[in-house]
């Protein structure tokens, strides 16, 4: 009877609210293999950390060969990609540099973000080794390590990072603003000043200004011409743009589109590119080398506009294959393209960009 | 486009109003006016036929709406992969976001996930490690809710002083949406929680593998694993096919792409958790895991984007109020920077952790305006002014701004972000 009635009031339970349930008998047992795949965070204790090691100078040439070219060379950053080292006592300062060495806590934390996402379009494409090397060269950038510095995953945690200890727990609910209070609704003050406008500042984003001023325009004032906050350099043909007579192969323009995914954390095509880290795209094809407008092209491509080079397929595949090979000094990151048929493809989409 | 189009339309229609009400005083008797061409002339929608169903399977607003849409601002961030846009508030009412206008924040780019490659996985100190199927997950019982979603760094460009000109890039970075979900207690249930569970670890199939540290509490409380917002499937750039919805707190952690659950005894201290997402103190200290979103509202119409186009008389002024700690049941606005207040006109559901809308209604006499909204949340916390933000925070906090914002409203209706005394 007892039985009867606890079968019966699970029972109940269930139809009732579900919710409260033990197991639904739904999924599978994950495999070690599987959770292995995945599990690769790291945490402060050293928890996660996989075997290896890795040497400062080591990780200098690696760091110089694949995340330079947004880092720059010492981890000072390039344009706005994140600084990763300087900053000391800037945290109080008007413009703090928030740091591996300034600001993060734990050194844990640099391993597991570089291993999980780094470098940025190439996710988890590190060994644990280089891993350790980055590591050991970031530390050494912030003047944390000497030059003869190996972090290993056994000597890891023995690293402590300055600002451990420059943060706490939230507790915003303690401070004044946080008090229960009566608001006033009535004569609450004399006398109200303007003390700050956006428009003295004036960085709000084009298009709503372009509006604006056509707005203002079409009331026929004579407006006073704003001058922009931020000049944006859109790359001009810098040659003659060539007349291309061969058709073009849209289903090998559609896969270099894909292709180009690879690039496109550097390069920009199309109507609205604009220099990134690589230089604009469009109209490259049978173009000269290193004559977008604008942008900070290395001593080695530089040479190449010397040369008279021009981006013809047969450079360009090349270049495209290893171009660190056909170019010696380039600043581009990137690996190459090892397949030929991601070349033939990409070239076909850049020829589009082209015309 | 179409706004360029729209602005002197709107203008037209302005002058002509101005003109009729100009003559109208002159005179007792009504002069006789041009007759409205809107209904004198036979339009061609009138006459014509229009689109057969079929025209648009996937429906789209009005090519008169083409000005609806999120924005960037592009010297933000590096490069517009890991970057932000910002959902246009101003040309919304009610409390729903569309799905198309929700904001975007990535950290490696929207990824475009095959559902049927999709698994979740949850693993560490549970008594089953488990991996779920879609189909698995849309198997357990489900829940809808509504929810705010607000970035930390919503209005983190105004610490140091009036910024940007509109709502949608002072306070865009939000968005509102119904989720159809599974409780994450389900899940963890069925993994089975080990006695020594005191955190989460979510983590996105991405390029940027997000994740963050996320207390038990919370996931058991009121968490969902969500794969329909508004009712259709999550959008990709939302997190196509599974997300997290931690209600109240900060949008970073709704970890998109969901793709594992790790439980474990201690925090990670992810580079989301220390390098970004911690709010640095003047005395060069900083908070961390400032998780709840502080209770905050914003005057959405007027504003600069979205001026007065009419001449004084009756006057709309409405606006958004959410908290992550709870509902807005009162919101107070002035029209004269703060001497004196009105309490606003509440309307629409309200949902706990969900936008609520306000609105108050006044005969405008055409004299500037300085405008503000000041909400006051369910557990009797007081939307702060700026001032009183910054003397307890310093200006280098980036995040959790929720400080009263000022509109001034000239003569011409046009609206203007700045500061006040």
């Amino acid at each position: 009877m007892l039985k009867f009635l606890s079968v019966l009031a699970t029972g109940t339970l269930l139809l009732t609210t579900a919710a409260t349930a033990g197991s639904f008998n739904l999924g599978r047992a994950a495999t070690p293999a599987e959770v292995a795949s995945w599990n690769i965070d790291v945490r402060p204790d050293g928890q996660g950390l996989p075997d290896g090691r890795g040497t400062v100078e080591q990780g200098e040439e690696i760091f110089g060969e694949r995340c330079a070219v947004c880092h720059g060379d010492f981890a000072e950053g390039v344009d706005r990609w994140p600084v990763l080292s300087g900053g000391a006592d800037t945290l109080t300062s008007d413009r703090p540099v928030k740091t591996i060495g300034s600001y993060w806590p734990y050194l844990s934390t640099v391993f597991d973000y570089v291993n999980r996402a780094m470098p940025f379009g190439e996710a988890q494409s590190l060994q644990p080794d280089e891993v350790y090397a980055i590591t050991a060269f970031l530390l050494y950038a912030n003047d944390l390590v000497d030059d003869d510095f190996e972090l290993s995953k056994e000597n890891f945690t023995s690293v402590r990072l300055p600002n451990e200890d420059g943060f706490y727990m939230d507790d915003r609910e303690d401070s004044p603003v946080f008090k229960k209070r009566d608001v006033c609704m009535k004569d609450c003050k004399s006398e109200v000043k303007i003390t700050a406008r956006a428009q003295v500042l004036d960085v709000t984003p084009e298009e709503t200004k372009a509006a604006q001023e056509e707005a203002a325009a079409s009331e026929v004032q004579e407006t006073e011409q704003v001058t922009k906050a931020e000049p944006a350099p859109v790359a001009e043909p810098a040659t003659e743009p060539v007349s291309v007579v061969a058709s073009l192969d849209e289903e090998l323009v559609t896969k270099g589109a894909k292709v180009f995914k690879k690039c496109k954390a550097c390069h920009q095509v199309g109507e609205a590119a604009k220099n990134k880290v690589g230089p604009v795209l469009n109209g490259i094809i049978d173009q000269q080398a290193a004559v977008v407008t604008g942008f900070k092209y290395s001593k080695a491509m530089k040479k190449l506009n010397g040369d008279g080079l021009v981006w013809s397929n047969e450079n360009l595949d090349a270049f495209l294959k290893k171009p660190k090979k056909f170019v010696k000094g380039t600043k581009m990151s990137f690996a190459g393209l090892k397949k030929e048929k991601d070349r033939e493809a990409i070239i076909e989409f850049l020829r589009k960009h082209s015309q | 486009m179409s706004e360029r189009l729209k602005s002197p339309t709107r203008r037209n229609l302005l002058k002509g109003g101005a003109l009729m009400g100009g003559a109208a005083l002159t005179g007792a008797a009504l002069p006789a006016r041009a007759d409205d061409p809107a209904i004198t002339n036979l339009q061609p929608w009138m006459q014509e036929l229009g689109d057969g169903v079929d025209a648009m399977p996937y429906g789209m607003p009005s090519k008169y709406e083409a000005h609806v849409k999120r924005r960037t601002v592009e010297w933000l961030t590096a490069d517009n992969v890991s970057s932000i846009n910002f959902t246009p508030l101003h040309e919304l009412d009610g409390i729903i976001t569309p799905n198309g206008l929700c904001f975007e924040r990535h950290h490696g780019g929207a990824a475009h996930i095959d559902p049927a490659q999709h698994r979740l996985m949850i693993n560490g100190l549970v008594d089953k490690e488990l991996v779920f199927t879609m189909e698995d997950i849309m198997r357990f019982p489900r829940e809808n809710r509504v929810y705010f979603l607000e970035c930390a760094a919503n209005s983190g460009m105004e610490w140091r002083g009036a910024q940007l000109n509109g709502c949608q890039f002072t306070h865009g970075m939000i968005h509102n949406v119904m989720y159809t979900g599974v409780p994450l207690r389900l899940l963890l249930e069925e993994a089975g929680l080990k006695t020594n569970a005191k955190w989460l670890m979510p983590e996105g199939a991405d390029a940027s593998a997000m994740t963050r540290s996320i207390p038990i509490h919370k996931a058991l409380d009121d968490c969902l694993v969500a794969f329909k917002m508004n009712g259709e499937a999550l959008r990709p750039e939302q997190g196509y096919p599974l997300r997290l919805v931690v209600p109240g707190w900060e949008g970073n952690m709704w970890i998109k792409w969901l793709r594992r659950i790790e439980v474990g005894d201690e925090p990670w201290h992810h580079r989301e958790e220390t390098s970004k997402y911690t709010d640095l103190m003047e005395n060069g200290k900083a908070r961390r895991f400032t998780w709840e979103m502080d209770c905050k509202s914003i005057i959405t119409n007027p504003s600069p984007q979205a001026p007065i186009l009419h001449k004084s008389g009756h006057t709309i002024i409405t606006g958004l109020a959410w908290s992550g700690r709870g509902t807005i049941p009162r919101v107070d606005v002035t029209l004269d920077g703060g001497k004196n207040w009105h309490v606003a006109r509440m309307d629409g559901p309200s949902f706990d952790k969900s936008m609520h809308r306000f609105y108050f209604e006044f005969d405008w006499d055409g004299s500037p305006l300085l405008l503000q909204s000041r909400a006051h949340d369910s557990t009797g916390y007081v939307q702060p002014t700026k001032d009183e933000l910054r003397a307890v925070r310093g200006e280098n906090s980036i995040y959790h701004n929720n400080g009263i914002h000022t509109w001034y409203v000239g003569k011409d209706g046009e609206a203007e972000n700045v500061e006040i005394s």
